[in-house]
């Protein structure tokens, strides 16, 4: 990683802040006037892959040299617009900006498949503009500007899931309904943002942060906290919340879906861990009540309901949607635990999850893409159909599981210590029962894939296929990550620790 | 005798009136109310009313389709122009104060204001434009009288 | 009359938040689609109030600098202010409450919802255009009827 960053000439490097979400934001419109789609996936390859470089390059910078604070404009924060890293975005940064490459390799064979040819150029148009928003909502320092990425990306994701309407009509109604939920909790948030900007008179965050302590018993403060928390909740998917989840992942394109799967609502769930531990402070008495009568009791109960209804899922990408929402509940029990060892179990869930299911995403379209299938009855016998694709699907599903040798192992445990040095035995129950769960539903993909029996073509041989290339190397990317990581863990485990501290300490800095 | 002839004459009167107000508001809009946004709205709602009196197609003679589309990326394009050329001049992003020597004045500040809202002049029209063209564009399947 | 003078003083917040439960009230009672998306420009327009109730500050002048009368040439010094009130708009009160010369009203809230109604137009907008969609795929906009063709197509295909 510091070999790729000192490639950077000094010039760049010191305004990559700038440059990460800027780059993406102006080649959506060189994107959007492309001829064709593989001009456009061309440009948006080239634009993910400048974004990764900077991405790591900032990460570097902030892990050797601490807090990057970078002022839009030469308008020095407060009062101006500052893009700000610390370790808790940095994570982000490096997440989206990976799993944005990764996806956009994986894009060519699977958008040239499931969208029009005139279309292609403005489709990637729209990822670019989305990707640029989830970054921007990463690294921005400004409370409204937050917003205003936060819908940047949200508009251009109603757009990409309502492209799937081609293979799917509910597509649509899925897009509409993500639209009203999606700006009912951006709205939310930003009349949480104003009651802060009327209390403090600032914008900035880290100067947020040093003002609100004075006022706990402002009641202005604790509504401006209430609304944060459900507006954020809202575009995380936290359980009562979700309902806009499981058909947007279902209906959309399987590119947008493992894209949206890996990065959208792990965006979501940053900010309201920037503004439980950053802005606002844990130890005030209606964040302390948050944490366990809403984060970590409504977080239980998600992973246990949501699962339950996993298992009762027809359609694959439905099955794993509703697991996605299950897996938030994990997150926002490690939030809800609030000591830095439950943040940084929360993180490192995060990350985890993100690899997990960006492979199984790109499975199922791998599988969609040569037999046109969606039902779970009609994996039968894939593993011999698609052997590649199939393995790669296992060792995902079985990292979703938590089975030892892959990470999902690693995060449970994290998570079970955090909750058990809290003395939390039931979180602990909760985790195990959820897992069980998550067995059950894993299990009945994969004894379609590797017990049942195979497709025949005409001739009454089976019909075996091979995914495009492009499709197969970031999804055995992310599969291997999904191993390597278990026997390798201290590099995501020291990420999400710094992270973690600086959430918790982030004031005080 | 044309039963829409009053719309057509005082259209053709208001429209270059309402395009010439557009641009007054936008080379307002460095140092009073006004500006790139607002001035697109204004503009396009000029070529909006060209096409409710005339027809979609005349105003897609005038305006076509392809020039929407690259105009709201050029727009885009000129406004992080605008910002690329700080960042190359050595200033962070949108520090406009490098584009002119003559600092006491803040020439670089108007200069910079008036580039980017002019980026956003061009995109905002266009995709008020693009806004009406797609919505516009499409055959009612509804029978005019039963709306 | 306590409770009349504390209505009037809070007049615009009352507003704000009779059009805000009014806007969600109907995104949430209303089957029909267009008529979500009413409500919910709505509930967008109450907050954009909220701000600029946010932003009045009494006996605060409109934040321009009122020497600033001519054209580009003549008045350099002027604008060079504004751009500062501009940036510092956060501190634009106070700043004026030191300066205690002219007192402005603050300008950023009305910056900011400027960019709120930005979003919200391009919200309002896409979901117009899926309304459009939906009502060429499905032929209605009533959230029942949708529902119920999806269903039956649904349980055609399992039963198939």
């Amino acid at each position: 990683m510091e070999f790729l960053s000192s490639l950077l000439p000094a010039h760049v490097a010191e305004h990559a802040p700038a440059l990460v979400v800027v780059a993406p934001l102006l080649m959506a419109a060189v994107a959007a006037i492309m001829p064709n789609g593989r001009l456009g996936w061309g440009v948006a390859l080239l634009t993910t892959a400048v974004s990764a470089v900077l991405a790591v390059a900032i990460v570097v910078e902030v892990q050797t040299g601490g807090v990057i604070s970078y002022a839009m404009g030469g308008w020095q924060p407060p009062a101006g617009i500052e893009f700000r890293i610390d370790n808790l975005n940095a994570v982000l940064l490096l997440l989206i900006a990976a799993l944005g490459l990764l996806s956009t390799i994986y894009a060519l064979p699977s958008v040239a498949d499931e969208i029009a040819e005139n279309r292609q150029a403005l489709f990637y148009s729209a990822f670019l503009v989305c990707f640029a928003g989830l970054l921007g909502v990463a690294i921005t320092g400004d409370a409204f500007n937050m917003f205003v990425f936060l819908e940047i990306s949200s508009i251009s994701t109603y757009v990409l899931v309502g492209m799937g309407a081609g293979n799917d009509r509910r597509a649509l109604t899925a897009a509409y309904n993500y639209l009203i939920l999606g700006t009912i909790g951006a709205t939310f948030f930003v009349i949480g943002v104003g009651f802060l900007y009327m209390a403090t008179g600032t914008l900035n965050m880290a100067d947020m942060a040093e003002r609100l302590p004075d006022m706990s018993d402002n009641r202005v403060v604790q509504a401006a906290f209430a609304f944060i928390i459900v507006g954020l909740g809202l575009k995380a998917a936290m359980f009562p919340l979700h309902l806009w989840l499981p058909n947007a992942y279902a209906y959309a394109p399987n590119f947008v879906t493992s894209f949206l799967a890996t990065t959208a609502t792990k965006v979501a769930f940053y900010t309201l861990v920037r503004f439980l531990f950053d802005v606002f402070w844990p130890d005030a008495p209606f964040v302390q009540v948050s944490f366990l009568w809403v984060f970590a009791v409504l977080g239980i109960i998600g992973m246990i309901v949501a699962s339950v209804q996993a298992v009762f899922q027809d359609d694959a990408r439905r099955l794993l949607a509703f697991s996605s929402v299950a897996q938030v509940g994990y997150m926002m029990l490690g939030l809800g635990i609030g000591t830095a060892a439950g943040v940084s179990a929360g993180m490192l869930h995060l990350v985890n999850h993100a690899l997990m299911k960006g492979a199984l995403f790109m499975a199922l379209g791998a599988f969609a893409i040569r037999f046109g299938v969606r039902r779970i009855s009609d994996l039968n016998g894939f593993a011999r159909s698609m052997p590649f694709t199939s393995v790669a699907f296992t060792i995902a599903g079985l990292s979703l599981v938590g089975v030892p040798m892959t990470i999902g192992f690693w995060s449970k445990w994290y998570l079970g210590v955090a909750a058990f040095e809290n003395g939390w035995w039931w979180a602990v129950a909760a985790l195990i029962l959820s897992s069980l769960i998550a067995l059950a539903y894993v299990a009945r993909m994969l004894a379609a894939i590797w017990v049942a029996e195979p497709h025949h073509d005409r001739s009454g041989g089976i019909a075996s296929a091979r995914a495009p290339w492009l499709m197969l190397v970031p999804m055995w990317i992310l599969a291997f990550a999904n191993i390597w990581f278990f026997f390798q863990p201290d590099f995501l485990v020291s990420l999400t620790n710094a992270a973690a501290e600086a959430a918790l300490n982030g004031a005080s800095q | 005798m044309n039963p829409h002839l009053v719309l057509r004459v005082v259209a053709k009167l208001l429209i270059p009136l309402i395009v010439v107000f557009g641009l007054y508001v936008h080379f307002h809009g460095d140092y009073s109310p006004g500006g790139g946004f607002q001035a697109g709205v204004i503009v396009a709602s000029a070529v909006i009313l060209y096409s409710l009196i005339f027809g979609l197609d005349s105003a897609k003679r005038a305006v076509p389709t392809w020039f929407v589309k690259f105009l709201a990326a050029f727009g885009v394009l000129l406004y992080g122009g605008t910002g690329v050329a700080t960042w190359l001049l050595g200033a962070n992003y949108l520090d406009y104060d490098v584009l002119h020597p003559d600092l006491s004045h803040h020439t670089g500040q108007h200069i910079g204001i008036i580039l980017v809202e002019l980026g956003v002049l061009s995109t905002v029209f266009a995709v008020m434009m693009a806004i009406f063209y797609a919505f516009a564009g499409r055959a009612p399947d509804i029978p005019e009288g039963e709306w | 009359m306590v409770m009349v003078e504390l209505l009037a003083e809070r007049f615009n917040f009352i507003i704000v938040i009779i059009l805000m439960m009014t806007g969600l009230y109907a995104v949430v009672a209303t089957g029909n689609l267009v008529k979500r998306l009413v409500g919910l420009s709505l509930f967008q327009t109450s907050v954009f109030l909220l701000y600029i109730t946010i932003g009045k500050v009494f006996g605060g002048q409109p934040p321009i600098l009122p020497e600033y009368g001519g054209g580009h040439g003549e008045s350099d010094y002027g604008a060079a202010s504004t751009d500062h009130a501009a940036g510092a708009a956060e501190y634009a009160a106070d700043t004026a409450h030191q300066s205690a010369e002219v007192l402005y009203s603050n300008p950023l809230p009305h910056v900011l919802i400027l960019t709120a109604i930005v979003v919200g137009v391009a919200t309002l907008s896409v979901g117009l255009a899926l309304v459009v969609r939906i009502r060429e795929t499905y032929g209605t906009i009533e959230d029942e009827a949708i529902n119920k063709a999806d269903y039956a197509v649904d349980s055609a295909g399992r039963g198939a």
